[in-house]
């Protein structure tokens, strides 16, 4: 049998049981790698579904840096045996598999042309341990001890890390350090070291940071001067508020006092967070609320009532696989149109697209900006694939002049001088208008908040032309935004080209693998990453710009293409959809082998001769 | 229609309060309730109730939900921010508000379908928070706005203007307040403003959670011979337990009361709820024993009426959250951003 023979390009997959301690381990010994100087990208698979409480933890090791899921498993880590036969015949052919061999398995439940290698971890472990907790959570560092003998990572990296881990709490730092000592040395002694896979010291990760799309968002909210969270615990989502709680009780505490300089509320429901943050934003506090799709659906009725009343919201949406509870553990980008029309009547709202953590932080802290600004709801939206995988992004920055945009308040100071107050009087001519916190003066700057029509001073009208009126406005107020918006990324081909590709968020570490690839072939196609909605010119230029663009994503329906095409009143046959919607990220070999095909079929019969009737393809 | 402006022409000898204020400047524009509409007498209790405590009108934010009960807010206090909010879901808007800014009042103001059948879940857990506040409904049985269906507090058997009857069983809002942890709870009757006004000067000075649950008749759906929310019906079955003197920093002790009857209770601010006595057996410092009394007497037919419960050192929302005492609408960069310095330690923790 031939095995594979890959260094630094491999996939490894850990098939564990829930709440055995695994993951910390696993994350360990994707840190070890990283540590090597060599790019990991792990993601965690945990199904809704409890029987045998099964989770994945799949790590890519790519020296190359390419931070999609690869797909595939190169050595499998079998460690629950209710998912045994599934995760044995995910393995690819040549590759691996590591399993506990304590209890002896028959024949028939191995394949040949896989290369096995069994250890008796639970034999070892009971020897050792007399605890049944120590004997399970240990268990999990002689695997990564063993693992670093057959892969070729460096033991005094990973024992770094465990010395960082339990700094100050010298007594489990020992026994963890002789727990992978133990594993290592059983390795060394009695597996096939090494592996044909094998990590080799390289110099590809400097100074990046690894770090989760939640963490880093939760941590954007305090950066941007949020005071106020209110949420309600939905996977993929909990996890931020939870961030936010941490980041908080570190950076937050009034010094002097002890007392908190924000306020977190877990509220009965989403229509509670939701009701709760309006409140607080119009009372003048920063403030967001964390959600998935499902809660998207029940905060409807109040985003409607802030876009027409005009009070500023932040709502992260870690967006999972839809419709209902769908696949709730599962990553999607399927919420866009939700998001973009959320409620009751005409409404539109801007939207901000993270790839990253790193931009799940930004974004974050600019939507606090930009809703105040805008005084309306503005959604950040990321999904489990982002939010809930630590993953290798360049380090977070802070630029320490720059300073919150509050938008167009008026102070007391402003209303005695005699500022002019209509509460929905566009001064400037940009759609914005100046709003007042309550509690500000004495006889000037009151206003009647509702969600009913209103005159340009807040009172109450059913007059047509006083409601076209104002919502005329809100659309000239949604033409301003795009100023606000991050900018798209135009990533053009190496030649000029007819054909582009549009993509966003958790998408981008696989088109930008796909574009390597696809340049190796020698097939130009320029790309662009929107980043925010609504879209700005570039975007609508890019299309126009080519014969044919692939809007690629995360979805059904090609949500993000309906945008495009109904926004920027676009032809939809010069948009393609390449749509991936498993609930599994997207693969580059999945967007290249898609794309690939469509334009092999394009350059039969020229797009350009249908559409613009009679031009050549070249 | 665009609002009517009220006539702000003072009569120079309208009495002033502390702040110098006259009634006039606590209230807002015309009613475009019915004739006789009990909110609109609860409307007329509250600016009576602000101007006596000598509430700076515009250090109260006014939060309703829908309903004719909710659009009462622009009938008092145009100096406050107001807040219509959405149907039900007043007290999180409420909440979130008084999380930027603990130094304003809170008012919220609602109705039985607003409060009792779409909001019941936010009703339930404001109160359960203890958000500082104090929080009105105007209870006439039914649905107002939308022309006169039962609402949840509705009581069963008893009839609507069609004829139909309520099989459902109601909603005591008060004794679900007392449930649930509202430092501040009573009830009242619209035409009753001796007793109501009152009862909304303690629950603003109430440092928790106040509830006040005012019966206030539907002169258009549900005032006729069967309903039990009808002016007739609760003038008959009134039972009111005591009545309230709220005594301020500010304002001297000058009633009289016979020896044994009254009881003071003293808030956190230096307010002093005077209670005197007008049913022996009733305690309103016990939250189980009021309960059991109002429920018993409801057994009976009767509306028990009066502060049916009172926790002088109620914890608020914000003590129990631990937050500063600034409004944190007024923190900015310097309180809030870490800076690049921390980040930098957070990164080198992530690596
Ligand atoms: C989501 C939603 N559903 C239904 C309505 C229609 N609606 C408006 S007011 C109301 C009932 C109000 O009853 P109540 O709170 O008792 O107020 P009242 O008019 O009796 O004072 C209803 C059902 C609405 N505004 N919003
Ligand atoms: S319908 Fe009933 S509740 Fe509404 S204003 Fe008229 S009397 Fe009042
Ligand atoms: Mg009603």
């Amino acid at each position: 049998m031939k095995t594979l023979q890959a260094t630094n390009d491999f996939v490894i997959k850990f098939a564990n049981v829930n709440g055995s301690g695994s993951a910390s381990a696993n994350t360990l010994f994707a840190k070890s790698i990283a540590r090597m100087g060599v790019p990991v990208s792990p993601r965690n698979i945990f199904p809704s579904n409890i029987q045998g409480l099964p989770t994945w933890y799949e790590v890519r090791v790519c020296e190359a840096g390419w931070n999609a899921r690869r797909g595939g498993a190169d050595l499998m880590v079998a460690m629950n045996p209710q998912t045994w036969e599934k995760d044995v015949a995910e393995v690819t052919p040549g590759g691996y598999l590591f399993y506990d061999s304590t209890r002896p398995m028959p024949a028939g439940k191995f394949r040949d042309d896989i290369l096995v290698i069994g250890m008796p971890l639970t034999e070892i472990c009971n020897a050792t341990y007399t605890d049944p907790r120590q004997r399970q959570l240990f268990k999990n560092i002689i695997y990564v001890g063993a693992l670093a003998a057959l892969l070729g990572i460096e033991l005094a990296e990973v024992e770094k890390l465990i010395g960082e881990q339990y700094k100050g709490k010298e007594k489990l730092l020992e026994p963890n350090v002789k727990a992978l000592r133990m594993g290592h040395e059983y390795a060394l002694a009695k597996l096939p070291c090494p592996l044909g896979l094998q990590v080799q010291r390289a110099d590809k990760v400097g100074d990046k940071v690894f770090l989760e799309g939640n963490n880093a968002a939760a941590l954007g909210a305090v950066f941007g001067g949020a005071t106020v969270c209110a949420w309600y615990p939905i996977t993929p989502s909990s996890s931020m508020a939870e961030a936010f709680a941490k980041h908080c009780r570190k950076y937050r505490m009034d010094k002097e006092t002890g007392k908190n300089n924000f306020a977190i509320v877990q509220a009965e429901d989403e229509l509670a967070s939701i009701g709760m943050v309006i409140g607080a934003a119009w009372n003048g506090a920063r403030a967001f609320t964390c959600t998935s799709g499902p809660g998207i659906s029940l905060m409807s009725e109040f985003i409607g009532l802030a876009y027409f009343a005009e009070i500023p919201a932040t709502l992260v949406n870690v967006q999972r696989a839809g419709p209902s509870t769908g696949m709730p553990t599962r990553t999607q980008q399927s919420d866009v149109l939700l998001c973009a029309f959320a409620s009751h009547g005409d409404t539109k709202h801007p939207i901000l697209f993270p790839q990253d953590a790193k931009e799940a932080f930004e974004f974050t802290a600019d939507a606090l900006d930009i809703a105040d600004r805008l005084q309306t709801p503005v959604f950040v939206l990321t999904d489990l694939d982002i939010g809930m995988n630590e993953r290798l992004c360049d380090p977070l920055t802070w630029d320490d002049a720059r300073t919150y945009d509050r938008g167009k308040v008026l102070t007391k100071e402003q209303l005695d001088a005699g500022a002019r107050f209509g509460r929905y009087l566009d001064v400037d001519d940009d759609g914005i208008t100046y709003r007042t916190y309550p509690g500000t003066h004495p006889s000037r700057g009151s206003f009647f908040t509702r969600g009913t029509s209103r005159d340009r001073y807040a009172r109450y009208t059913e007059e047509g032309t006083a409601y076209v009126d104002n919502m005329q406005r809100l659309l000239r107020k949604f033409e301003t935004a795009k100023h606000f918006m991050p900018k798209p990324v135009v990533r053009p081909a190496a030649k000029p080209s007819r054909y582009g590709a549009i993509y966003y968020g958790s998408t981008a570490p696989a088109m930008e693998e796909a574009l390597a690839l696809f340049e190796a072939d020698g097939i130009h196609l320029d790309a662009l990453r929107v980043r925010a909605f609504p879209f700005q010119d570039a975007v609508i230029d890019f299309v126009n710009d080519h014969d044919h663009v692939f809007v690629v994503e995360q979805n059904r329906d090609g949500q993000l293409r309906t945008l495009l095409v109904t926004e920027g009143a676009l032809d939809p046959a010069r948009l393609g959809a390449v749509l991936h919607y498993d609930g599994t990220p997207i693969t580059a070999r999945f967007i290249h082998g898609d794309i690939a095909k469509r334009l092999s079929a394009l350059q039969v019969t020229p797009l350009r001769r249908t559409v613009a009737g009679g031009a050549s393809g070249e | 229609m665009t609002y009517l402006a009220k006539p702000k022409l003072h009569h120079p000898d309208l009495p002033k309060n502390a702040l110098g204020l006259t009634r006039r400047d606590y209230e807002g524009t015309i009613s475009t309730l019915c004739a006789g509409c009990g909110h609109d007498s609860i409307s007329a209790a509250i600016i009576q109730a602000c101007w006596e405590l000598a509430v700076q009108p515009h250090r109260v934010a006014k939060l309703s939900g829908i309903g004719c009960s909710s659009k009462t807010p622009t009938y008092f206090l145009d100096k406050s921010h107001g807040f219509n909010s959405v149907h039900g879901r007043m007290p999180s808007v409420l909440t979130g508000a008084n999380l930027a800014n603990r130094e304003l009042l809170y008012l919220g103001v609602s109705g039985d379908g607003d409060s009792a059948s779409i909001g019941l879940g936010q009703f339930a857990h404001s109160m359960r928070r203890g958000v500082n506040m104090t929080y009105i409904v105007e209870n006439n049985g039914v649905y107002g706005l939308t022309k006169g269906q039962f609402s949840a507090t509705a009581d069963r058997g008893s009839k609507s203007k069609r004829g139909a009857v309520n099989t459902d069983e109601g909603i005591d809002l008060a004794c679900l307040a007392m449930q649930l942890g509202a430092s501040y709870v009573a009830r009242s009757f619209s035409g009753d403003k001796h007793q109501l006004v009152p009862l909304i000067k303690g629950a603003l000075t109430h440092p928790g959670a106040a509830f006040i649950d005012v019966v206030s008749p539907c002169v258009a759906f549900n005032n006729h011979e069967g309903s039990t929310r009808s002016y007739d019906y609760v003038r008959h079955h009134n039972e009111a337990v005591n009545s309230l003197d709220v005594i301020t920093m500010h304002k001297e002790i000058t009633a009289e009361y016979p020896p044994g009857s009254l009881q003071e209770v003293r808030q956190h601010d230096g307010s002093v709820l005077r209670l005197r006595k007008l049913a022996d057996d009733y305690d309103s410092s016990s939250r189980i024993a009021a309960m059991s009394y109002v429920q018993s007497h409801y057994a009976r037919g009767e509306i028990v009426t009066g502060l049916l419960y009172v926790e002088p050192d109620a914890i608020d929302l914000h003590e129990h959250l631990g937050t500063t005492m600034r409004p944190l609408n007024e923190l900015g960069d310097k309180e809030l951003c870490p800076g690049s310095a921390a980040l930098a330690q957070f990164n080198a923790s992530l690596r």
